[in-house]
C-alpha cells in the first residue's frame, strides 16, 4: 500500500505480508474459538447448576412419610343401626380412631401436654383421608386395621433429614421427646416413605403434607386448552390474510409493524389490558382459566402470527403458481396446498407460543390468579390458578415443607415445558420438507 | 371432525359462562398478603370441616384488597377483604359511595416484625434510636441540620455493639411489612430525637420523610417480597440482618434467631402482651350486604372467630398468629357473629 516504505529494500512481495500476519491471525482465531467454547461451557454450567439444584431441592417431595398405626373400627361408633348410608360412616370422628390407635402404641403417655404433641405426629388431614377409604370399603368397619397414616409435615421433615437434630432443642421445631417417638416407631418398622401420590391428586393446601399440584395442573391445562382454540385459529387466519391476500398498502404495513411490535410488548401490559377490558368492562369472572386464556391469546397471537407468516413464506411460489395454473382458485389454492404445507411450521411456532404462555405469571398477576384455591377446577369459569403462579405462592409460604414442594411443582413444570418444545422438534422434523 | 369439536367446546364455555353469571356459591375474600396464610388455613378447615365450598382466597395487599372490596355490592365484588391495618376514613367513605354500606371490622390479632440474625452469630439487644441510625436516609447532625447517614458499622451506631458492617436484608417499598416497620420502628426511633418531635407540629412532610426513609447506599438490602429467600441469605451470611414477619423467625428459629428490641425478645407472649414494640394489628372486613347472598360467610367469620382456630392454642397461632387478650377475643367474636356494622375510622 505504503510505495515509499519498499524504496531502496527489497521489494516486498505479497506472501511475506501474508506469512508475517498469519501466525497473529490464526492466534487470533484460537481467541475466538476459545471465547466461544468457553461462552457454551459457562451457559452449560449455569444450566447444570440450576437443574442439580432444583432436582436435589425438590426430589424428596416426590416421597411422603407414613406412620404405620393399628387402627380400629368399631361398628357401634360408626354405623351403629347397621345401614351402610354413606351419611351416616361419613359423620364419624375418624381422627379420634386414628389418636385411640396412636395413643396405643405409647400407653405411657398420659399428661395432656404430652398427648397434643403425640396428636401433632399426624396430618391433620389424616382423618378425611382415612373417611375416604372406609367410604371406599364399608367392610372395614367392625375391624381393626394397620393402617398408614399421613404422618404432619414437621415429622416428614425430619425423617427427610432436612429438620438439624443436633440443635439445641428450643431452636427446632421438633422437640426431644417427638424425635424420640419417632425414632422408636422408625426402630419398630413403622415409619415409611411411600411414593407422594397425594402431590399428583391433590390442590394446594396451607399443610405441605396436603398440598398437591393437581388444582394447578388443571387450572394450567383448561388455560393453555383454551388459548390453542381461540390462538391458533385467529392467529393462522390473520397470517394468511396479510401474506397471501392483504394488498401491499401503507395499511397493511401499519399492521405489520404493529404486531412486530406486540411481540415485544412486556407481558404484565397484557394483564392490566385485561383487568380493564376483560373484567372491567366485559365483566369476565375474575381468577378463572377463561379471563387468562383471554389474556394470555392476546401475549401468544403475534408469536402465532409471526410464526405462522414465516412459515408461509417459505412455502415456494411454484406451489402456488401450479394449483392456480391447473385451475384452482385462490381459496382452494391455500387450503389445499399451500397451508397443509405450511403447517409443520405453524404449528411448531404455535406450541413455543403455548410454551412462553404456560410458563408466564406477569399477566396473571392482575386478573386475580394469585389465589388459595383448595378445590380442582372442572372448567372454563371455575377458579383456578397455574403452575408457575402455585409455585411463587408455595416459596412465599413460611413452612419448611414447601421447600422442597416447590421444587417439585418447578420439576414438573419444567418436565411439561421439555415436552412441550420436544413435541415442537418432533413436527419439524416428521413433517418438514425442504426445497 | 376439527371444526365440530371447536364449535362445541366454545358453546361449552358460553354455556358455563352464563351458569357462572347468575350466582355464586363461593366466598371470594382478597387483600394482605400478611393475612393470606391464615385466612387461607381458615377457608380450608372451613372447606373441610363445613358442606360449603372451600372460599377462595386472592393475595392483592392491603390497599389493593380494599380497593377491589369498596367497588361495589355485587357477585362480581369480593365478599371479605384482608388488611394488616386499619381501614383508612378515605377508603371508608369510598365504600359508602359505591353503596358499601355496613361493613363489619373484625381484627383477628397481631403480628410481630423481627430483625433477626443467623444463629452462628452473636444475638443484638438493638433499641429503636438504634435502628433509626442504622437505617435511616438522614440523621440529625446535632447541630439543627440533617446529614446523610454516616454510619457504616453497628459500632459507630452504638459503641456496645461489634466492628460488624451494617447490612440488612429487608423487604421493598411495597410491601405492608416495609410501611409497618418504617412506621412502627423508625418513626419509634426517630421520636426519640427532641428536635424531630418537634418538627412533627411543625412540617409534617418533612417529619415523615426523615422518620420513614430508608438509606439507600448499600447498607439496606431491598431481598423482595419473599420472606423464605431473606431467611436463606441470613444462614449464609452470619454478618447481616433481616426484617421479617414473626411467622417466619418462628418456624425458622433453628436458623435464624431475633433480636431484642428494647431489650425485649420477639415471642409469642411478649407481641401478645404488647411489649415487643414492633407489632401490628391485623384485619379483616365483612360485606354485610352479601350475608345472605353468598352461602357460608357468616360461618367463615364464625369458624375464624372461634377459639380453636385464632385461640392461643388454635390453629392459627400454629402459622404464627398471635392472638388477642381473652377478654378483646370474646368482644370481637360476639360483634362478628352479630355483624355489628363499623362506624367511620379516624
Amino acid at each position: 500500500m505504503n510505495s515509499e516504505a519498499g524504496e531502496g529494500a527489497r521489494p516486498r512481495r505479497t506472501i511475506d505480508v501474508v506469512n508475517a500476519s498469519l501466525k497473529r491471525r490464526y492466534a487470533k482465531e484460537r481467541r475466538f474459538r476459545r471465547l466461544g467454547a468457553t461462552a457454551v461451557a459457562l451457559g452449560l454450567a449455569f444450566v447444570v447448576l440450576l437443574f442439580a439444584d432444583i432436582i436435589l431441592k425438590g426430589y424428596t417431595a416426590f416421597q411422603q412419610t407414613y406412620i404405620q398405626i393399628p387402627v380400629s373400627f368399631p361398628a357401634e361408633a360408626i354405623d351403629p343401626e347397621g345401614t351402610r348410608d354413606p351419611e351416616v360412616i361419613g359423620d364419624a370422628n375418624y381422627m379420634a380412631f386414628i389418636r385411640e390407635g396412636l395413643r396405643g402404641l405409647f400407653p405411657e403417655v398420659t399428661q395432656r401436654r404430652d398427648k397434643r404433641q403425640l396428636k401433632g405426629l399426624i396430618s391433620v388431614g389424616a382423618a378425611q383421608l382415612v373417611r375416604e377409604r372406609v367410604l371406599a370399603d364399608p367392610s372395614l368397619i367392625g375391624s381393626t386395621q394397620a393402617l398408614w397414616i399421613l404422618a404432619d409435615d414437621d415429622i416428614d421433615m425430619l425423617v427427610k433429614g432436612h429438620i438439624d437434630r443436633h440443635a439445641p432443642e428450643g431452636a427446632r421445631r421438633v422437640s426431644d421427646q417427638v424425635i424420640g417417638w419417632v425414632d422408636r416407631l422408625e426402630a419398630q418398622g413403622r415409619v415409611a416413605k411411600r411414593f407422594n401420590t397425594i402431590f399428583f391428586t391433590h390442590g394446594t393446601s396451607r399443610e405441605p403434607e396436603l398440598a398437591g399440584i393437581a388444582g394447578a395442573l388443571m387450572g394450567s391445562f383448561y388455560t393453555l386448552l383454551l388459548t390453542l382454540i381461540l390462538s391458533f385459529p385467529i392467529g393462522v387466519g390473520a397470517a394468511i390474510y396479510l401474506e397471501e391476500f392483504a394488498p401491499k398498502n401503507r395499511w397493511t404495513d401499519l399492521i405489520e409493524v404493529n404486531i412486530n411490535n406486540l411481540a415485544a410488548v412486556p407481558s404484565i401490559v397484557f394483564g392490566l389490558l385485561g383487568l380493564a377490558v376483560f373484567i372491567g368492562f366485559f365483566g369476565v369472572p375474575r381468577s378463572t382459566p377463561l379471563v387468562a386464556a383471554l389474556v394470555l391469546t392476546l401475549m401468544t397471537l403475534p408469536t402465532v402470527i409471526i410464526s405462522s407468516r414465516a412459515a408461509l413464506k417459505s412455502v415456494p411460489p411454484s406451489i402456488r403458481e401450479a394449483a392456480l395454473g391447473v385451475g384452482a382458485s385462490p381459496l382452494q389454492t391455500q387450503l389445499h396446498h399451500v397451508l397443509p404445507l405450511a403447517m409443520p411450521g405453524m404449528l411448531t411456532g404455535t406450541i413455543l407460543g403455548m410454551a412462553q404462555a404456560l410458563g408466564e405469571t406477569a399477566p396473571l398477576l392482575m386478573i386475580g390468579m394469585i389465589a388459595f384455591i383448595v378445590d380442582i377446577p372442572g372448567g372454563f369459569t371455575d377458579s383456578a390458578t397455574v403452575l408457575p403462579v402455585q409455585i411463587f405462592l408455595w416459596a412465599d409460604s413460611p413452612e419448611r415443607g414447601f421447600v422442597e414442594r416447590t421444587s417439585a411443582a418447578i420439576i414438573v413444570l419444567l418436565a411439561f415445558l421439555f415436552v412441550m418444545n420436544l413435541a415442537a422438534v418432533l413436527l419439524r422434523r416428521r413433517f418438514e420438507r425442504r426445497w | 371432525m376439527k371444526k365440530t369439536m371447536i364449535a362445541a367446546a366454545v358453546s361449552l364455555a358460553a354455556a358455563t359462562v352464563s351458569a357462572q353469571a347468575m350466582a355464586r356459591d363461593t366466598i371470594n375474600i382478597v387483600g394482605s398478603s400478611t393475612v393470606f396464610p391464615f385466612s387461607t388455613a381458615v377457608a380450608e378447615t372451613f372447606g373441610r370441616t363445613t358442606d360449603f365450598n372451600t372460599p377462595k382466597v386472592e393475595s392483592t395487599g392491603s390497599g389493593g384488597g380494599l380497593k377491589l372490596f369498596c367497588a361495589g355490592v355485587g357477585v362480581d365484588h369480593p365478599d371479605i377483604t384482608n388488611a394488616s391495618r386499619r381501614m383508612k376514613s378515605s377508603e371508608f367513605d369510598k365504600c359508602q359511595e359505591a353503596g358499601v354500606k355496613e361493613i363489619t371490622e373484625v381484627k383477628v390479632g397481631f403480628d410481630g416484625i423481627s430483625i433477626a440474625n443467623a444463629k452462628t452469630s452473636g444475638q443484638y439487644d438493638l433499641t429503636l434510636r438504634d435502628i433509626f441510625l442504622a437505617l435511616a436516609k438522614d440523621i440529625p447532625d446535632g447541630e439543627g441540620g440533617y446529614m446523610p447517614n454516616p454510619n457504616k458499622t453497628w459500632n459507630d451506631v452504638n459503641p456496645d455493639y461489634p466492628e460488624t458492617k451494617i447490612e440488612v436484608l429487608g423487604p421493598p417499598p411495597t410491601s405492608g411489612t416495609r410501611d409497618a416497620f418504617a412506621e412502627l420502628a423508625m418513626e419509634g426511633g426517630c421520636k426519640t430525637f427532641p428536635e424531630i418531635k418537634a418538627l412533627k407540629k411543625e412540617d409534617k412532610k418533612k417529619y415523615k420523610a426523615i422518620c420513614h426513609g430508608i438509606r439507600e447506599d448499600g447498607a439496606y438490602v431491598e431481598a423482595g417480597e419473599n420472606d423464605n429467600l431473606i431467611v436463606q441469605k441470613l444462614a449464609a451470611n452470619p454478618a447481616a440482618l433481616g426484617i421479617f414477619g414473626f411467622s417466619f423467625l418462628d418456624q425458622n428459629s433453628d436458623k435464624v434467631q431475633g433480636s431484642k428490641i428494647q431489650g425485649i425478645e420477639p415471642t409469642y407472649d411478649s407481641i401478645a402482651d404488647g411489649s415487643y414494640p414492633v407489632s401490628r394489628s391485623l384485619y379483616f372486613y365483612v360485606k354485610n350486604a352479601h350475608v345472605g347472598t353468598i352461602p357460608g360467610i357468616e360461618e367463615y367469620v364464625e369458624e375464624f372467630t372461634s377459639d380453636k382456630a385464632w385461640g392461643p392454642d388454635g390453629y392459627l397461632a400454629d402459622k404464627g398468629l398471635i392472638s388477642l387478650p381473652d377478654t378483646d377475643r370474646k368482644a370481637v367474636a360476639e360483634a362478628a357473629s352479630s355483624l355489628t356494622p363499623m362506624s367511620k375510622p379516624e
